[in-house]
């Protein structure tokens, strides 16, 4: 698998795309810090900005690199080497290689401009940690969705539509059942919605940590009473962890019974 | 050397091998035959593990091939369509083939047989068909395996790269090697092949010498023997 890996890593690293991605996260570092001119702030924008385009990256990344290395997969599989060491290989190259461009790319201005000095080093780690995590679950979703598909365009669609769903829909349908169930106690509710969704268990993770919750009012407080304890961290990253590890398994187990 | 036992495969509601029995013997060229969609490609990747039969066991050298992937170290596969990755040269694809295989390989001398020089430092996005398939041939000649197995050789090759190529399987076959060859060129057939196993409809459908053949359909001419059993079955 490391082979694979390590041939997958090179081939991304050369591609121009990785440093476009990797100097889009640079120039973003640097402006938001020259406009902020503190650390904390620039943290909630990138934030917010990381939370709905590290997921559409990755998206986009996955179901690209499965299609375009189509023809390599084929070679592989006639050499010597386990089916799913091919897979697991090609998917942690693409997301190590987008997980490095992002931790790269944010890191260096951060540090330049005293990130290991200040106390928001913690929030900015969080920040990266999720982010690292994004990636990894929707680079693992894009190539569950091209490995069912052979066809390019369907799979395409579908893994947009994958995000779309989980960073735009869903938030939507939450807030609906949140006012169409208003009369009832929604505190249970409204926490598993959370953890349901790796984008909004991300979001709202890095918000408590920032201790900003009070601008969410009531729910903020229940919400803090859960994620904000030790525990509540505990659970998130673990189902972060299952947000990654169920589609990895997914993907060894149906590229184990394919036909190619 | 390679064992099938009642082989079935469907892709969706399209029977592709309908058990189909199947034993080579080690040392000698096997030609696979059949009409269009007969299966012999088929036949061929599940033989390497690339597709997953619905039923029936294939065992290679001994051992059976569900699931296991180490007995390919002793298999060179040609693929029918020579596919590789387009931003790769053709340098770099041999030594990352190298690489994963881990066996000694002499890619200089089948690189000097087939003009390769020239091209070592191109990407393969670069290449004509002809000169992929020369690389194809390189990668798949370069290590010393007891089992090769060639998908239509023969594609877009030009004529003298057709003759080394048979010499190569000639001087491949002295050493002992197993061939297993597709291809819809029976010129090319005649000449290297030891037995010829014919498939129709997911099954086997004649096993044996070109001679056999010949008396078996009562022509004096292969490519005519050949076509006379696609139609002879037609008939029935």
């Amino acid at each position: 698998m490391i082979k694979i890996l390590k041939y997958s890593f090179y081939d991304l690293m050369r591609s121009r795309w990785s440093y476009v991605y990797f100097l889009f996260y640079l120039l973003l570092g640097f402006v938001l810090l020259f406009l902020n001119n503190e650390l904390s702030k620039a943290v909630i924008t990138l934030m917010n900005v990381i939370i709905v385009l590290v997921p559409l990256i990755g998206t986009i990344f996955g179901v690209m690199y499965y299609y375009n290395s189509k023809e390599f997969t084929e070679l592989l599989l006639a050499q010597p080497i386990k089916r799913s060491s091919i897979f697991l290989g090609q998917y942690f190259g693409v997301a190590g290689s987008l997980t490095m461009s992002l931790v790269l790319g944010l890191g260096i201005p951060f540090a330049l401009y005293g990130l290991f000095e200040s106390n928001a080093i913690w929030d900015f780690s969080l920040l990266l940690i999720t982010g690292a995590f994004l990636t990894l679950i929707f680079t693992a979703v894009a190539f569950n969705i091209a490995l069912s598909n052979e066809n390019r365009i369907k799979g395409f669609g579908y893994a947009v539509l994958a995000w779309l769903f989980l960073a735009v829909i869903y938030d939507g349908l939450f807030l609906m059942s949140l006012i169409v169930f208003e009369e009832y106690p929604l505190d249970s509710f409204s926490l598993v919605a959370t953890m349901f969704n790796p984008i909004d268990l991300s979001r709202t993770l890095i918000l408590l940590k920032l201790d900003i919750s009070a601008l969410l009012g009531y729910t903020g407080a229940i919400f803090k009473q859960f994620f904000g304890t030790n525990l509540g961290l505990v659970i998130s990253i673990c189902t972060l962890l299952l947000w990654t590890i169920i589609p990895v398994w997914r993907l060894g187990y149906v590229a184990k019974r394919k036909d190619f | 050397m390679i064992h099938v036992e009642s082989l079935h495969k469907k892709f969706g509601k399209n029977e592709v091998l309908s058990g189909l029995e199947l034993d080579i013997h080690q040392g000698g060229i096997f030609a696979i035959l059949g009409p269009n969609g007969s299966g012999k490609t088929t036949l061929i990747k599940t033989i390497l593990g690339m597709v997953i039969p619905n039923k029936g066991t294939i065992s290679v050298m001994d051992s059976l091939v569900k699931n296991k992937w180490k007995y390919r170290q002793d298999i060179n596969y040609l693929p029918q369509i020579a596919n590789f990755p387009g931003n790769l040269k053709v340098r770099e694809l041999i030594e990352m083939i190298k690489d994963i295989r881990q066996k000694p390989s002499e890619e200089q001398k089948l690189i000097s047989l087939f003009g390769l020089e020239p091209f070592l430092d191109k990407k393969l996005s670069n290449l004509s068909g002809g000169t992929k398939q020369k690389v194809n041939i390189v990668l798949t000649f370069m290590f010393d395996s007891p089992l090769i197995i060639l998908d239509e050789p023969t594609n877009g090759l030009d004529p003298l790269a057709l003759i080394r190529l048979k010499e190569l399987i000639a001087e491949e076959k002295a050493r002992g090697k197993t061939f297993l060859i597709t291809s819809h060129i029976m010129q090319f057939v005649e000449e290297v092949s030891d037995e010829v196993v014919y498939l129709l409809e997911g099954e086997i459908y004649f096993k044996g010498s070109i001679a056999e053949l010949k008396i078996k359909t009562g022509q004096t001419n292969f490519e005519h023997a050949i076509a006379a059993i696609s139609t002879h079955n037609k008939h029935d």
